[in-house]
């Protein structure tokens, strides 16, 4: 994911999402069921949806594989210990400076980095930076992104004016850019709010600065919903009833925009690890020693001469973690898209 | 029409100062740090902290320092806090190199991507569709510096197929140039053929079967003719567009991931050695030379959008 990634998120938005192509067919069906039950017949995207499952299970599991099996941490040099694989006697980190490869056993199971650290170990550890990172960001992002689109949408004028405004800004910058020029300025000083101190080492930092570049991607069509719902005739119902703008937006309006939020959420998180991998590629994201999947792709891409699976491992581990959640995502969109039927039919 | 690109324009130069102030902000107030201490080394004194100060005026208020790189980056003296180099010499330099990238891999994922787009759209559901869908999600998957650091082992270091890194300038030897950029190309190409491709891909299928495909194929048209002439076309709205922001983000430092890995030195590498550097000057200028194009782009886009599809209005 080099730039504009959000092209592919734009492109993810039903441009409305209407239940009532399928109520044609299925009769007093809500259509939240009507998309469930599209989804579950869609194999492929259940099996993907799954291999991400798997992944994230896996990561949880990481101290006990740390424990357990490979008897090591995530931080621990193993340089100038010799291990026995399979019957024969081998250095962890050879004298010329090149590590162990895979030795598909308890200890080293995908060999050793530059430091003689067990990378199947880094791998779990780092799957849980990128993981939460990743997670927490989209969280947050979609956070802001209902408060700005339906603060813009609802109210309109100069309150739309300033936030359409801040929006463009941050639109403007190309995101890998802006990551990295966050990320670097955060790091050095930590961030204050208020009372809330973040230190310059937290995972908290890149994860808000991700979080805030792909704000925009999701508040300008959540906004473009809502002044198209604000329009309708139950939220003219609820205030005749006398419903404040608060509880107009918050049990009218933003129950509408739950599809078009469960859509985003999967590509928001497989974009966040994205990012969060060329931040941490670029120096800029999560702190070394600490592994994530970028630092360790960042570490092996530098050292590849010596050994390719250091860069190899991390790559496909992440390139099979944003696959799941793009093809999933994907599944998502298209039952919770009436457009969806239209494509099955060709 | 004069009245639109009159008002693109005035809310272009307003997002430029906009970009231009957010970027001084990231880097002088969010920091809590002192710029002259960072200037000054490890174990500066007092006084050469003070010098430094003075010298570049740190010591004056910030919208004085702001007023003055701004002033600087348009009078072409704008130096490096860290080298001392002058900025706009050295994004003169850079430019060509990301331009060289730019140009070709949008050519590249272009191309690809409408022959991909068109094909899994006409055999959308078979195997081949499903396959080069499958590739296409893989391509949007991949991080573009893993891919390419790959491709620079395998294809540049161990199997010599493609020179490893290095640029020839289009003006000494085309073929040369061309050469040592295919792999960058290929590289950035990637992500954007994925994503092109799946677009156009459902915009085909949306259109294929519309009232006006329909008449021409009643009127006799081979179904090729229907394809490029009519779907096609209609089709290529959105992507155009898209071609024209993403463009305009490569050029503006939106490659320099892509830039670093083959090591090109363009203006996206040189920005990312500078922010690691915490080297003020050069990120404000290449930022605003980067929002700049992609200003223009934009405004160029919605322009050109305009003319060619007579049912956007502008407003």
């Amino acid at each position: 994911m080099a730039i504009e990634p959000a092209t592919e998120l734009a492109s993810a938005v039903p441009e409305a999402i209407v239940a009532e192509g399928g109520r044609t067919r299925v009769a007093g069906l809500a259509p939240w069921r009507i998309a469930l039950r599209r989804l579950r017949r869609n194999r492929v995207a259940l099996a993907f949806g799954a291999l991400f499952l798997v992944i994230v299970g896996m990561c949880l599991a990481a101290p006990i594989y740390a424990d357990q099996i490979a008897h090591t941490d995530p931080y621990t040099n193993h340089l100038t210990e010799q291990i026995t694989v399979h019957g024969v006697k081998k250095y962890v980190v050879a004298p010329s400076g090149v590590p162990i490869g895979p030795t598909y056993s308890g200890r080293f199971f995908l060999g050793a980095d530059g430091n003689g650290r067990d990378i199947a170990v880094r791998l779990l550890y780092g799957g849980r930076a990128s993981l939460t990172i990743g997670i927490g960001a989209a969280l947050f992002t979609t956070l802001l992104s209902i408060i700005a689109g339906m603060l813009a949408g609802y109210y309109r004028g100069w309150v739309d004016a300033v936030i359409g405004r801040l929006l463009d800004l941050v639109w403007a910058y190309p995101v890998v850019l802006l990551g990295i020029a966050l990320g670097t300025a955060l790091a050095l000083g930590g961030l204050k709010i208020g009372p809330l101190q973040i230190d310059g080492e937290s995972k908290l930092i890149p994860t808000l600065v991700i979080a805030v570049i792909y704000v925009p991607y999701m508040a300008r069509p959540l906004r473009g919903q809502v002044l198209a719902l604000r329009e309708k005739e139950f939220v003219e119902a609820a205030r005749a009833q006398g419903a404040g703008s608060l509880r107009i937006m918050f049990s009218e309006i933003l129950p509408n925009l739950s599809s078009s939020i469960v859509v985003f959420l999967p590509l928001l998180i497989a974009n966040a690890i994205l990012l969060e991998a060329a931040l941490s590629f670029l120096g800029a994201g999560v702190r070394p020693p600490n592994p994530s999947w970028g630092t360790m792709i960042g570490d092996g891409v530098e050292r590849i001469i010596s050994g390719p699976h250091l860069a190899i491992v991390p790559g496909i581990m992440l390139v099979l973690n944003v696959l799941a959640l793009n093809v999933f995502g994907d599944g998502v969109r298209d039952a919770f898209d009436p457009r969806a039927r239209v494509r099955a039919s060709h | 029409m004069k009245r639109f690109v009159i008002r693109r324009l005035i809310s272009m130069i307003a997002v430029l100062f906009a970009i231009s102030i957010a970027t001084f902000c990231i880097f002088n107030v969010i920091p809590n740090s002192d710029p002259a201490q960072r200037l000054a080394g490890r174990h500066p004194t007092k006084g050469q902290i003070e010098a430094i100060r003075r010298q570049w005026g740190f010591d004056k208020p910030v919208y004085t320092q702001y007023a003055k790189m701004m002033e600087k980056i348009f009078t072409g003296d704008l130096v490096s806090y860290v080298s001392q180099v002058d900025v706009d010499k050295e994004i003169l330099q850079d430019a060509p190199r990301t331009f060289s990238l730019a140009i070709g891999a949008a050519i590249m994922w272009m191309v690809f991507a409408i022959a991909l787009g068109l094909y899994t759209a006409v055999r959308a559901g078979g195997f081949a569709d499903r396959f080069l869908t499958v590739l296409a999600l893989i391509g949007i998957s991949m991080p573009v510096f893993w891919i390419g650091a790959l491709m620079n082992y395998y294809l540049g270091f161990k199997w010599n197929i493609f020179p490893n890194g290095g640029y020839v300038p289009l003006t000494e030897d085309p073929l040369q140039w061309a050469y040592h950029l295919i792999m960058p190309w290929t590289a950035l190409s990637l992500l954007f053929i994925g994503i092109y491709s799946r677009i156009l891909r459902s915009n085909v299928l949306d259109t294929i079967n519309d009232d006006y495909a329909r008449t021409a194929r009643a009127k006799g048209l081979p179904e090729r003719q229907v394809l490029l002439r009519h779907v096609l076309r209609n089709s290529l709205i959105p992507i155009v567009t898209l071609w024209g922001l993403d463009f305009g983000a490569v050029v503006g430092g939106g490659a320099l991931l892509t830039e670093t890995v083959f090591d090109l030195q363009g203006v996206g590498q040189y920005v990312a050695e500078s922010i690691a550097q915490l080297d003020v000057p050069p990120v404000l200028a290449v930022v605003m030379f980067g929002a700049f194009f992609v200003v223009v782009t934009n405004t160029v886009v919605d322009i050109i959008y305009a003319t060619l599809d007579p049912r956007i209005r502008l407003t």
